[in-house]
């Protein structure tokens, strides 16, 4: 980092252990002070976290706490690649002559020396790895116990993205090593075919750490491993196996058939196949020499036998035996603890955040308190924070790595401090809508790492000409207008929907969305409709919500998978016949491709995006149908929302339209539409089968937002806003404007506990 | 990336266009122009860093590599617009080998 590019960047960050607490409960915090200055921490009930000089302006409510005070600054590192770890035990100890191999797919062969399997110690130089070396070839390297280090590489460089044989063998009586390399595929006038061997004086130094898969050991970090050497790529059926195998007794333990001679000198066979769902890898060996997965490489993966025959993995596990691993994986970044808040009983539920402050630099660290009780709360109003969203665009890096971008925005991307310490710290891992450094897409994220783009005051290069704002700070334009408003509203999270279904909306009647709720889990949907068909009321001020199905982990708290399957707006693409989360068995992807288009849910459904500027609505003649006067109360105008922070109208960003084909119900009112967008905005790719000229907003009619309201058969309603924009609206003129009034008329009629009538 | 060749004589009147909306509804004719500048490559991509939140901004170009530092420039704006209208004409300058000055 440059002096000057550094004097932009954030010198403290950090996160928190859980994302939502209710009062009395303990929440915290890990905070790393990158100049290991020391710093001042307290408490901030967030409302509006947009400081556009044109909006209301920022509103921070600062609390006192026991908690608040000077604390001690360390920088904590963030441990970004992953790999498996295991332990060391007697079945590896006094190691000599041996045989390693597994089954590779490298996709960054280039990138320099890398570590596929390993018995090293980082510090001492001894032990050996299997490894690929800066040739791009495999190479097999032994740590004698002078510490001196002797390797003996194929020579021939790898080709990325294609299945090898690789192995290595260490005779300790003839000092004999050798590598085997043997690509799957074969290509004309490509030699990437080798094998090598050299004699090595000396005997292999004594290693007492553990195995690692993926990279070398280094060091322990207190209980974290500190590793070096990742590996980008994938392994499958790594096995380990004391004396020197002939070629064709590779092939026997390869294809798990040893004789039985040689079955009681096997040390360990992973198989990645089993236990696709869990965070240990399962040893076949009668020496159960299990690993633990660090920093959550990617299962589920297609293996080299892979046979095109099966889609998902769990019919066919012995073909997904492949784990994939990534340099800048990130799951628990495992910091230590600065500090722990008790939620002071008195706190209402809403948004708040833990603020750290050093000299000019700060961090927020937002979490939501919930009710002490929703049945008993006196707020018949939730609204459900969408941090399944944040967490999927969490740590996003487009406008500093996707070509895209400014054609996206028709802008030119502003960076925030944020962003420029996220460019080049990227061990702080990426969102789902990056690429890792080899390419593939991030498949998981996790809220266990600072996320630097949930910020209040943060601006998003996406969030459209104006305030910029984006996700969880675009929705405080909400949490500040109920506040305006004076409408008693709890909060909840994806979370404690996910993990509780329905019950987490007990003694609620009105839900309402975030701006961008796009991300949604089985289990959330399946709770969200129990609400509905309770007759509960929905309120989504928002847009392209109910899009990517998405999985939490069943043991591993705080991390989400979604896979960018076969149709969808989608940043990177998975590869054929990895669209199966592996998290829970699910097929992934668009819940439109599961047979649920978000239509069915909210009326609604993603029709198009742009992100320059936005536009407004004009009424439609279902806004004269009696069933929806109580929504036009006191909107007399034909155009609505022709202003706004974001992007200056309340039509804007994600633009979502009613469908019947798609699910919208037969008795949906169809408003009011959006008009006269630009040409920045683009008709979804789901939408076009034969692609087409004039899919753009000034020529095409599926270019527009649909506000819509309908009845559900329990006497409950739906409204549908449709714009991600409509949100940075409502405070236009003091919150007295024709956006303002129909959502505040939605909302008390919705608050009203008569039913709609539905004969 | 746009295979659109731009000549700066026959397309100089669009850069007018451009000054007085920057961000928004444009001719077919200018949003072609702006489709070359805007997806370009990475390497040396124009980006602008927030100096005080809607009121200063610097302009800087992304390094040549993906986590490289961002190369910082002298110019800074008091306008999104005075902003985008820079960046165009070093664009301009750079695909016509002319001077919009």
């Amino acid at each position: 980092m440059n002096a000057e590019s550094k004097d932009y960047g954030k010198r403290i960050v950090g996160y928190s252990d859980e994302i939502s607490v209710r009062p009395g409960q303990d929440i915290s915090f890990m905070v790393s002070s990158e100049d290991n200055a020391d710093y001042q921490a307290s408490f901030v009930r967030i409302i509006h976290g947009d400081c556009s000089p044109d909006g209301p302006g920022l509103k921070l409510e600062k609390l006192t706490t026991k908690t608040d005070g000077r604390y001690t600054g360390q920088r904590q590192e963030c441990l970004g690649g992953s790999f498996i770890v295991v332990p060391n035990s007697e079945a590896i100890g006094g190691l000599d002559s041996f045989t390693v191999q597994a089954m590779i797919w490298p996709t960054t062969p280039d990138k320099g020396c890398q570590s596929i399997i390993s018995h090293w110690n980082g510090n001492k130089r001894t032990g050996f790895s299997l490894g690929i070396d800066s040739l791009g070839a495999v190479c097999l390297r032994i740590g004698d116990s002078n510490g001196k280090v002797h390797e003996v590489s194929s020579g021939k460089p790898l080709v990325a993205r294609e299945w090898y044989f690789v192995s290595g063998t260490f005779d300790q009586k003839t000092g004999s090593a050798t590598v085997l390399q043997e690509p799957q595929a074969s290509f004309a006038l490509t030699d990437d075919s080798g094998n090598n061997s050299a004699t090595i004086s000396g005997t292999m130094g004594d290693d007492t750490g553990p195995i690692l898969i993926g990279a070398s050991y280094v060091e322990k970090l207190g209980t974290r491993i500190r590793a070096s050497e990742h590996y980008n790529g994938k392994v499958d059926g790594p096995a380990l196996i004391s004396g020197v195998l002939s070629r064709s007794e590779m092939e026997r333990l390869r294809s798990r058939n040893l004789p039985d001679n040689l079955k009681r000198n096997l040390i360990a066979h992973w198989d990645f196949g089993l236990g696709i769902k869990e965070t240990v890898v399962y040893d076949t060996s009668p020496n159960k020499l299990n690993g633990t997965l660090v920093n959550m490489p990617t299962r589920g993966m297609k293996g080299y036998n892979w046979s095109g025959k099966e889609m998902n993995w769990a019919n066919a596990p012995g073909e997904y035996g492949a784990i994939h691993f990534h340099d800048d994986d990130v799951y628990d970044a495992g910091w230590d603890i600065d500090f722990t808040l008790t939620v002071p009983s008195d706190w209402k539920s809403g948004l708040y955040a833990a603020h750290v402050q050093v000299g000019e630099h700060n961090d927020y660290m937002p979490f939501v308190v919930r009710a002490n009780s929703s049945a008993t709360s006196v707020a018949k109003a939730v609204f459900l924070v969408p941090t399944a969203s944040y967490m999927s665009y969490a740590n996003e890096h487009l406008p500093t790595d996707a070509p895209l971008a400014q054609l996206l925005t028709g802008q030119v991307p502003v960076l925030d401090q944020e962003d420029i310490f996220l460019l080049q710290n990227r061990n702080y891992g990426g969102s789902q809508y990056d690429t890792h450094s080899d390419g593939s897409g991030v498949s998981y994220s996790s809220r266990l790492r600072p996320i630097l783009n949930m910020r209040p005051n943060y601006q998003s290069w996406l969030g459209g000409y104006g305030s910029s704002l984006w996700q969880f700070n675009a929705d405080t334009h909400i949490i500040d207008w109920l506040e305006a408003k004076g409408f008693e509203c709890d909060c909840i999270t994806d979370e404690d929907l996910h993990y509780e279904g329905v019950a987490a909306l007990e003694g609620y009647d009105v839900l309402l969305t975030g701006s961008h709720p796009e991300y949604w889990s089985d289990p959330m949907w399946k709770g969200l409709d129990a609400f509905k068909e309770r007759g509960g009321r929905l309120m989504y001020l928002g847009a392209n919500g109910w899009y990517w199905n998405v999985a939490y982990h069943d043991t591993a708290p705080g991390i989400m998978e979604v896979r960018r399957g076969e149709d969808g707006i989608r940043a990177w693409a998975a590869e054929p016949g990895e669209y199966y989360n592996s998290f829970t068995g699910e097929y992934g992807g668009l819940w439109r491709r599961k047979g649920k288009p978000p239509q069915m849910m909210a009326g609604t459904g993603f029709s198009a995006q742009g992100f320059d500027i936005s536009s407004y609505f004009r009424k439609l003649p279902d806004s004269e149908n009696e069933r929806a006067t109580f929504i036009f109360e006191g909107v007399n105008d034909e155009i609505i929302g022709d202003f706004g922070l974001i992007g200056g109208g309340a039509a804007g960003l994600e633009l979502d339209r009613a469908d019947r084909l798609l699910g919208t119900p037969p008795n949906c009112l169809v408003l009011a539409s959006s008009e006269n967008h630009s040409d920045i905005y683009l008709v979804v790719c789901e939408e076009i089968l034969i692609n087409y000229p004039g899919i753009t907003g000034q020529e095409n009619e599926l270019v527009r937002a649909d506000m819509v309201f309908y009845e559900t058969p329990a006497g409950g309603a739906v409204f549908s806003a449709s714009s991600i924009a409509w949100a940075g609206s409502l405070s236009h003129n003091n919150y007295s404007n024709n956006v303002s009034q129909i959502t505040e008329n939605v909302l008390r009629r919705f608050l009203d506990p008569t039913l709609f009538e539905t004969d | 990336m746009s295979l659109f060749k731009i000549d700066a004589e026959k397309h100089r009147h669009l850069a007018d266009e451009f000054r007085k909306n920057p961000v928004g509804i444009h001719s077919p004719a200018l949003q072609k122009i702006l489709n070359v500048f805007r997806g370009s490559a990475m390497a040396g991509k124009y980006v602008l860093i927030c100096v005080k939140p809607h009121q200063e901004w610097r302009l800087a170009q992304l390094g040549q590599e993906r986590g490289d530092p961002l190369i910082l420039k002298d110019q800074s704006f008091h306008s999104i617009e005075e902003a985008e209208w820079e960046i165009f004409k070093i664009r301009w300058q750079h695909y016509t080998g002319e001077s919009l000055q």
